[in-house]
């Protein structure tokens, strides 16, 4: 968090000192709302700024609607009371009023606000930008000292944005990208799992810190962590790893051992819908067996009930005990659990009335999930094995 | 319960809680190391390993208890609920098959722990107003839900709850458990990313945990959200749906003879469905029928048993599995069975329907304009059909065996000349017939195809499977086979 708040305070700074000539600027960055607060904190703390300016804090997640939006505003400004009952004929009015209601005794001055915008790639989905545009609007012409900040994950934000509201912006833009070296990443472990300074028992705290830092040189530890660097650099994902390493400490082991770590690698990186498929019943198997099968026959094309009942009563026909000969119903309903499950999908949404037996399906499973998914399932018949594994149905 | 046995951060008596929950018996051994009073750490033993961090750090405990099938599930879940200031992960997505007790471990968990926690179904949220109101009352009390608007947005909501955390500032972590959460995908769009963030929404320290059986792949949102911790559920093996299913055992059989019964219960619904409802419900159902109590049957015969019991099962797999019979219906099939030897009538064994006589020729044309290519029409249907070059015409690829590509719509002209040529009487077009046409499409036997407004050339589709049709046609003496292209 440091190497971030290192970067960002001084544009903030430079942005302040900007305050009273309004302008505009857009962060894209993959952290926390968090360090944005902190820094923030930090800032009104120093520069005695807090007198002054008003900070507005607004959600694209939670304000969907420009109306929402501007009733926020109002709250936040604490403005309720002097907007009272007044209808405004249009968005810019009423953020002009509002604006206007901050100036304090002297006609010259009036109170900066700072504009936080967050989810800044949703207040561009509104209709017609008209927020968006507004605050732009006034933040470029110098009609009251207003600065808006938007918060964002999207590269392209900018895209987003239509032409007008575009050429109000001032295209400064801070991009915070992570850009961690390994030995950093491991550093950040390192400090991440150790206790902080002020831990009443010092005898556990040396322990403790003790194991960590043999932890972090462990050559497991660290192909573990190398693994979890290459597919994705972020602090979030790191934090889940280690949650779910420190979940396994207990009263009998007080230490994190590598073995924990790569436990909580495999947990992290397991296909879920292998998980799922653990626990099909054998009839449900087959039907995704007979499934598999006709999606390598006809090249991946949609299938009906009907088709992989077809299959499967060849399967059937080869075996000279048919333990698993069902009805018709009872396979159908097996299949509609499925359905429910979402492994498979209807192709179709049309109106037109098909009957259930015959909606093309497409079945949402890989080939790979498939057989690995065979090997892991608990007694599974052999025929049904042998049946999977065969190269043409 | 020893006293003074204290967690010194929270000040609740956690481990026994948790013992008794788990265990439900007094009988459990606790030692403890130390005073147990503030800052020393203290460890009960047997079965139960707990570790409890000092003062304001986190606490994290682990039950791990032999009997209990969840064990490893319940210890990751134990591990990640912390009940102290400290704040835990914003939100945990917890899957699994139906039925495995994802929703029973948490609320158990919650109960016992003595968390702060609001359960919602989703699928008694029919707005997201209710959704909003449902958490609001069971965390803050029943006036809370007062301060909402009529139609409340997500704003209003998460302006109510952190007035309301102001007033009654947290002193634990709270829990949201939304459960079917794979209802909220459907509800609006900004819903799911909010809830996976309240925490950092609302700044208090509140957790979200989603219980699903769909994969959290599913559930993402295009643009990415924040990802919550994943557990999974893990489904139950036979050996354990053994264990669960016979601890509910009726009195009057004794406990070999109930497990073996579930043996062979199992035996017959295992391959086809695991759901633990649906197999208790079955085993409900065929429990209390007087099988046991044949003279000449001896409990350890299990081979006579089986034969008895075999005929039953396989009945049920048919009706009640199917929900083609309602278990109340079952019940008095049972008592009439000493009596009369009938079968129990599913929905769908009504196989015919009573239709006039002309209708049900009607519904075999359509079945044959349906599933017979046009150009094999004349061939069927025409009394001198002449030479048709037989290999052209025999030549199908089984993929597209029309019978499992479904029906194919077909004009009434159609309709009608083989209707002629399939009615050994001489019919005339009277309104009477193409009254009857309407009246098999208001029975869903047909569906109309393309827009209602066509009235020139209305086309249509047969509705009906093989086996239906196939006893329509017997009832009229009519050879449905031999008129079969798919059957040649």
């Amino acid at each position: 968090m440091a190497c971030y708040e290192d970067s960002l305070v001084p544009d903030l700074f430079v942005l302040y000192s900007q305050l009273l000539l309004s302008s505009s600027c857009m962060l894209t960055f993959f952290c926390f709302l968090q360090l944005l607060n902190c820094v923030l904190r930090e800032l009104l703390e120093v520069k005695d700024v807090n007198k002054n300016v008003l900070p507005v804090h607004l959600n694209g997640l939670l304000q969907t609607d420009d109306r929402i939006a501007l009733k926020e505003i109002t709250r936040q400004l604490n403005l309720e009371n002097v907007v009272g009952d007044k209808v405004f004929g249009s968005f810019a009015e009423n953020l002009a009023f509002l604006l206007e209601a901050l100036k304090k005794g002297d006609r010259s001055s009036s109170r900066p606000v700072l504009f936080i915008l967050d989810e800044f790639d949703l207040f561009a989905h509104h209709k017609n930008q008209t927020l968006l545009y507004n605050l732009l609007d006034v933040s470029q012409s110098a009609q009251a000292p207003v600065a808006v900040i938007g918060l964002t994950c999207r590269l392209d934000v900018l895209e987003l944005l239509e032409k007008r509201v575009k050429s109000r912006f001032s295209h400064r833009q801070i991009h915070l990208l992570s850009s961690l070296s390994f030995i950093q990443y491991l550093d950040n472990v390192r400090s991440q799992l150790s206790l902080p300074q002020d831990f009443p028992d010092t005898k556990f705290y040396d322990e403790w810190n003790d194991s960590i830092k043999t932890l972090c040189e462990d050559q497991l530890v660290v192909d573990v962590l190398q693994s979890h660097y290459n597919s994705s650099k972020d602090f979030r994902s790191l934090q889940l790893l280690l949650m779910l390493a420190l979940s396994r400490v207990s009263a009998s082991k007080p230490a994190i051992k590598p073995t924990d770590l790569l436990e909580a690698s495999r947990v992290c990186m397991v296909d879920s819908k292998a998980n799922i498929l653990h626990g099909l019943s054998i009839l449900e198997l087959c039907l995704i067996i007979a499934m598999k099968h006709l999606n390598d026959i006809y090249e991946g094309e949609p299938f009906n009930f009907q088709m992989v009942h077809n299959e499967f009563k060849k399967f059937l026909q080869r075996k000279s005990h048919s333990i698993h000969n069902f009805d018709k119903p009872v396979v159908i309903k097996a299949f509609e659990h499925l359905q429910q499950l979402e492994l498979i999908k209807s192709m179709d949404s049309s109106t037109a009335k098909i009957q259930k037996e015959y909606q093309l399906m497409k079945l949402l499973l890989d080939h790979s999930q498939i057989m690995e998914a065979l090997q892991k399932y608990p007694q599974c018949p052999t025929d049904v094995k042998q049946w999977a594994m065969s190269a043409f149905g | 319960m020893q006293e003074g046995i204290q967690c010194s951060c929270c000040e609740s008596e956690q481990c026994l809680s948790v013992i008794r929950g788990i265990h439900s018996d007094d009988s459990v051994e606790k030692t403890f190391l130390g005073n147990g009073r503030n800052g020393d750490k203290h460890t009960c033993i047997c079965p139960i390993e707990t570790l409890v961090w000092t003062n304001d750090y986190t606490l994290v405990q682990r039950a791990r208890c032999n009997i209990d099938c969840h064990c490893l599930s319940m210890c990751h879940c134990l591990s990640m609920l912390s009940c102290s200031k400290q704040c835990s992960y914003p939100s945990i997505f917890i899957y699994g098959h139906r039925a495995t007790g994802k929703s029973h471990v948490i609320h158990t968990l919650l109960k016992e722990l003595e968390l702060p926690y609001a359960t919602v179904s989703c699928v008694e949220c029919v707005s997201v107003g209710l959704l909003f109101e449902q958490v609001l009352l069971s965390l803050f009390g029943s006036d809370s839900a007062s301060l909402l608007s009529r139609n409340p947005s997500l704003s209003d909501f998460v302006r109510v709850y952190k007035q309301l955390c102001v007033q009654a500032s947290a002193k634990q972590t709270r829990y949201i458990v939304l459960d079917r959460a794979e209802l909220l995908r459907d509800m609006e769009a900004n819903l799911l990313p909010a809830f996976l963030r309240l925490q950092e929404l609302v700044e208090d320290n509140v957790t979200v945990i989603l219980l699903s059986e769909i994969v959290w792949d599913k559930f993402r949102p295009n643009t990415g959200c924040f990802e919550p911790l994943l557990l999974h559920f893990p489904d139950y093996s036979k050996g354990e749906l053994q264990q669960i299913l016979s601890e509910d055992s009726h009195p009057s059989y004794s406990p070999e003879l109930y497990s073996a019964f579930i043996n062979i219960l199992l035996g017959v619904f295992y391959s086809v469905c695991r759901d633990l409802r649906e197999l208790s419900l079955r085993l409900s159902m065929l429990k209390f029928q007087p099988l046991f109590s044949l003279p000449s049957v001896k409990e350890s015969d299990t081979h006579k048993l089986w034969r008895n019991i075999e005929p039953h099962l396989k009945k049920a797999m048919q009706t009640v599995y199917l929900r083609e019979v309602s278990s109340v219906q079952w019940e008095q099939q049972l008592k009439m069975e000493e009596k009369e030897a009938g079968a129990v009538r599913g929905l769908s064994a009504h196989a015919h329907v009573e239709l006039p006589y002309y209708s049900k020729f009607l519904l075999i044309a359509a079945y044959l304009a349906s599933y017979n290519p046009a150009r094999t029409d004349k061939r069927f249907f025409l009394k001198h059909h002449g030479k048709i070059k037989k290999t052209n015409f025999l030549k199908k690829h089984e993929k597209t065996s029309n019978h499992l590509l479904g029906p194919k719509p077909f004009p009434l002209d159609r309709l009608l000349a083989i209707f002629y040529s399939v009615v050994d009487s001489r019919v005339a077009p009277t309104a009477s017939v193409f009254c009857q046409i309407s009246s098999l499409v208001t029975l869903q036997l047909l569906n109309q195809v393309g827009h209602d407004d066509q009235l020139d050339a209305p086309k249509y589709k047969c509705a009906v499977s093989l086996d239906f049709i196939l006893a329509i046609s017997r009832t009229v003496s009519f050879d449905m086979v031999k008129y079969l292209y798919d059957f040649l």
